[in-house]
Formats: C-alpha cells, structure tokens, sequence
C-alpha cells in the first residue's frame, strides 16, 4: 500500500499539471480575442495569468474550481439553494434509496437463482441482457411516466438507481452463494443440516467477500443513476440538474464543481463500503 | 376481463413450460429454449395488462402499439441508428478501446507507471464519467464528435485497467521459460503476455459495448442535430408519443445485445484455451 503512495502522488501531480496546461491551450483564444479588441498586447505572463482567471472558460483551471466547491459548500448555508451541500444531500438520498432496494432485489433473486433451477435458466439470461439495455437513455421516460402516475420526488431516481445497482449484486451474489464446494455441501449433509441452515450458516457467510465487491461497483453505478436521473426533471436540484443547468448557461466552473463533487461523493461512499468490508472480514475470520 | 385471463394464464403456461424444461436433461436447446419462453411469457403479460387494466396508452404502450410503430417509423430509426450508433458510439468506442490498450501496452514497461496508474484510473472508471457530456458537449459541438469524444472517454478507464492487469496476468515461472527460449521483450509480448492478457482484454471489451452505447444516447440530451436515438427519446418523451420512445429502446436493447453478443464470439473464439471457454 505505502510503495503506491508516491507514484500516485506523482500520476496525480502530472495530471494537475496537464490540467494547467491544457487550461491555457484552450483559453488562449478567447484571451487572445478579447486583447485585440481592446487593443491591447499580451505577453506570455498576462496570457497565463488571464487564461486562469476567465469567468467563462472553456477550461476552469483547478484554483478556480477549488475557489467555486469552497464558496459554494463552506460560505453558503446549507438550507440555500446555491449550497453545493444541498444539492449533494438531495442526488445522495436518491442513490441511497436506489442502492439499498437494488440490493435487496439483487440478493432475492441471486437466492432465486440459486436454489431454484428453472429461474437459474430462465432468468439469469435475461438479467444479463437487461444491462444491454441502456437504462440510462430511457430515464428521462421513466421519470416523466412516473411523473405522469403521480410518483415524483426521489423515488423515480431512485429506481433508476436500483435498476443499474442490482446486476452486480445478482451477478456476484450468485457467485458466492454458489462458492462452498462440494465438499463443505457434503459436511453440512452429515451434520444433517437442513436448506435454511446450509444457506444460513454457510453460503451467506461464503458469499460476503462476492457481496462486498458487488457493493462496491452497485453503489458507482447508483450514483451514476441518481445523477442522470436528474437530468430530465428540469433541472430542479441535485448535481445532475447543477450539471444540466450549468450547460444552459454556459457556466463550466459550476459544472466542474459539480463533477468534483460527484467524484468525491462517490469516492467516499465506496470508500465507505470498503471499510464496513474490512471490519465485517475481520470479525468473521475470512480477510 | 379477458385481457386479465389471457396474462394469467400465459405466466403459468410460460412458467410450467420452463419448469418442464428445467426438469429434461440439460441441453443446448434447453438452455436457448428457457429464456425465450420467459421473454415471449412476460411480453405476453404486458399485451394482457396493458389492455385488461386499460392502461393509458401514453403511459405504457402495448407490445402490439410499439411494434406496428416500429415497422411504421423504420426510416427514422434507422437515421438515429447511423447517428448515433454507427457515427458516435462505434468510432468512440474504437478509439477510447484501441489507445487505451496501446497506453496499457507502453506503461507496462515501467512498473513506477503501473503502480501510479492503477490505483487511479480504478478510482476514475468508478467516477461517474458520465457528468463529462455536457463538458464535451461544449468543446466538440453537437455532432457526433462530441458523442464520440464522451464515449473515448467513458470506456478509456475499465479498458485500461483491465488491460494493465492483463498484461500483468503471466507468472514468472512462463515469463522465465520465455527468457530460456531466448526470447526478447517484443517476442514475450506478442507470444506470451499478450494472449494471456486477452481475457481481460475482452473483459474491457464487453464492459466497454453497454457503456459505448449509454455514453452516445446521453450525451444527445445536452445537445445534438436533429436526430439521433438520445434525441429522439427526448424529444419524444416531450410529445408524449410513447411509442416512438420504446421503438427507440428496442433498437438500443438490440443494438447492445448484438454487440455484446459479438464481443463474447470473438471473445470465444481468441481465448478458446481459458477454462471459463472450456466446458
């Protein structure tokens, strides 16, 4: 783990650098355009200094970014509508309801699959083809059908957030509850236990490294519906609609910001995960 | 009423013809045979509820309505198809695959690379790169360009990382037997390293199909031309003209199907030696 730490450094440290650069290469004509109209002439040093500091960019540099995220998220209260913090509550509250019924229809079926053989061939195939489906592209019909039924608020995102989160906990969950071997199948058949106790006692507990590592990719994806399932709603809250709403009007820092936002929410929320994954290991004997 | 009986009584003839089909000895046919049983059941069900509750035809069209509407608007499918599939999400897909496995190849020469990249582009294929669109959107414009660079990127990450992992996949023991073949670092890759990396190759590969295809239709919500699939669903969904929106959805589960259905064939085909091929 320590040996990784300075190359990452390092690969991230490149990449802010690059990031610099290339705000530079993209806003130099914008800078350029404005300094002949007013007649002025730029060197190198105004040019840089101008092309960090544009109010409209077409790259943010990284400064500006971090000036947007901190006034939006420490400076604001948390009840406005500008709060960053707000907008994240709402995208997150969508993702946690969307990951925790995924999970749940993702672990009914992988037991469904598991132990009855005409599910395991009739719908294992059509789980996978389910994800074929661009899910995504038809949110905004979910939700405005939702609307149109009288669902609104949270729960039309939320399914769209079950629905990408449950495949990879079918998918793994099948995985480990099918992972005893035959031979601990056999053990538990001498000690005469019966189907509930087998699944209770060793084919839940075997499945939870598989379950970890589903969670972990459901809850990415979770995000990732909540977020697009804002989109359609008209931009009402939420960082899909600070996406949205910042692509109207043109405002990149404020969807940079966003974006920023969304990669830190979804990295603590996985990180998260990872950590309840270390400590369930631990006590249970298995990391 | 009728309608009502119908669904019923098609959810237990399709599920006792599966159940018999589960009970014969496994076979090909049985095993192709289940799932269509279980799709063509469970379109049955929609028909019948869909006409037995009435259903508003805005809200949920009928099998029936989206196919005579998809035979009826063929034309304008076919030009989102071009749009979107062929134009955005294929050339996305096929240089967002193909660099990110030329970078895979050129930073496995340098372990400090790996051990910097991994980590990170781990993090990053499991950021929501999707936010990336309206970004792109603005820098490329709203043809398919933009589609495109937004696919380059959504499949860059998982491909890369899969990649790198694969190349990493050969044991020192098959590594050493390449140094007593005298075999230099050109030919242990090609001979050794890279067909043992293919399956995760195609790992990336077939992750990358579905993502290739999401990325191109949602990437159309924050601007596109006149047409497209993303466009039309959009658009579509405004109109209320629901029909149009599941013919769209049809061609995208078939579109995606087929292309993951055509990575897992030439997937079988490369990697016919690994034991997952093998059964």
């Amino acid at each position: 783990m320590r040996r990784s730490v300075v190359p990452v450094l390092t690969v991230v440290g490149f990449l802010l650098v690059l990031w610099y650069a290339a705000a530079i290469w993209l806003n130099a004509p914008w800078a350029y355009d404005k300094a002949t109209r007013s007649g002025e002439v730029l060197t190198t040093s105004t040019l840089v200094a101008d092309t960090w500091s544009q109010e409209k960019p077409k790259l943010p540099a990284p400064h500006q970014v971090g000036k947007e995220i901190w006034k939006t998220t420490v400076e604001k209260k948390i009840t406005s509508k500008r709060s960053l913090i707000y907008h994240s509550w709402v995208t997150l509250s969508a993702t946690l309801l969307g990951f925790v019924m995924g999970t749940g229809l993702g672990i009914l079926l992988a037991v469904g699959i598991v132990y009855n053989r005409t599910m395991d061939m009739s719908v294992m195939p059509w789980v996978i083809a389910s994800q074929t489906i661009p899910i995504l592209a038809i949110a905004p019909m979910i939700i405005v059908v939702l609307n149109a039924v009288g669902i609104s608020g949270l729960l039309p995102k939320a399914m769209i957030s079950m629905y990408l989160s449950f495949f990879p906990v079918v998918v793994g969950m099948v995985k480990g509850l099918r992972s005893p071997d035959q031979m601990q199948l056999d053990q538990m058949r001498t000690w005469f236990a019966s189907k509930s106790q087998t699944f209770w006692k060793l084919r839940l507990p075997a499945s939870m490294p598989y379950l970890f590592t589903s969670l972990k990719i459901g809850m990415a994806a979770s995000l990732v519906g909540a977020i697009v399932g804002e989109l359609p709603t008209g931009a009402v809250a939420g960082l899909g609609a600070r996406l949205l709403a910042g692509s109207y009007y043109g405002q990149t820092i404020q969807i940079w910001s966003a974006l920023l936002m969304a990669a830190a929410l979804a990295a603590s929320l996985v990180g998260i995960i990872g950590i309840i994954q270390r400590v369930t290991l631990k006590r249970m004997g298995m990391a | 009423m009728g309608w009502l009986i119908f669904a019923v009584v098609a959810w237990i003839v399709g599920w006792m013809l599966n159940v018999w089909l589960a009970r014969r000895p496994p076979s090909r046919l049985t095993g192709l045979a289940s799932p269509i049983v279980f799709g063509i059941t469970l379109i049955a069900v929609w028909e019948g509820v869909v006409n037995g509750f009435e259903i508003n035809q805005v809200l949920l069209p009928a099998p029936s309505v989206i196919a005579v509407r998809f035979a009826s608007s063929t034309a304008i499918l076919w030009v989102d198809f071009v749009q979107t599939v062929l134009k955005g999400a294929l050339s996305g897909y096929i240089i967002g695959c193909g660099s990110a496995f030329l970078i895979a190849v050129a930073i496995d020469r340098f372990p400090f690379l790996q051990r910097g990249l991994l980590p990170v582009g781990n993090f990053v294929a499991a950021l929501p790169v999707i936010g990336m669109a309206p970004i792109l959107v603005m820098w490329f414009g709203f043809d398919w360009q933009s589609k495109a660079a937004v696919v380059v990127v959504m499949v860059f990450f998982p491909m890369l990382v899969n990649t790198v992992q694969g190349l990493q996949s050969t044991d020192a023991m098959q590594r050493d037997l390449m140094r007593t073949y005298a075999a230099g670092y050109w030919n242990t890759l090609l001979k050794l390293r890279l067909p043992a990396a293919m399956p995760f190759v195609f790992n990336g590969l077939k992750i990358g199909t579905t993502l290739a295809l999401i990325g191109a239709i949602v990437a159309e919500f924050f601007g596109s031309p006149v047409k497209g699939m993303g466009f039309r669903i959009s658009t579509s969904v405004g109109q209320l003209a629901l029909d149009l929106v599941w013919a769209e959805i049809v061609v995208a589960a078939i579109v995606g199907s087929a292309f993951y259905g055509l990575m897992a064939l030439v997937e079988k085909r490369v990697t016919f030696w690994h034991p997952s091929q093998r059964n």
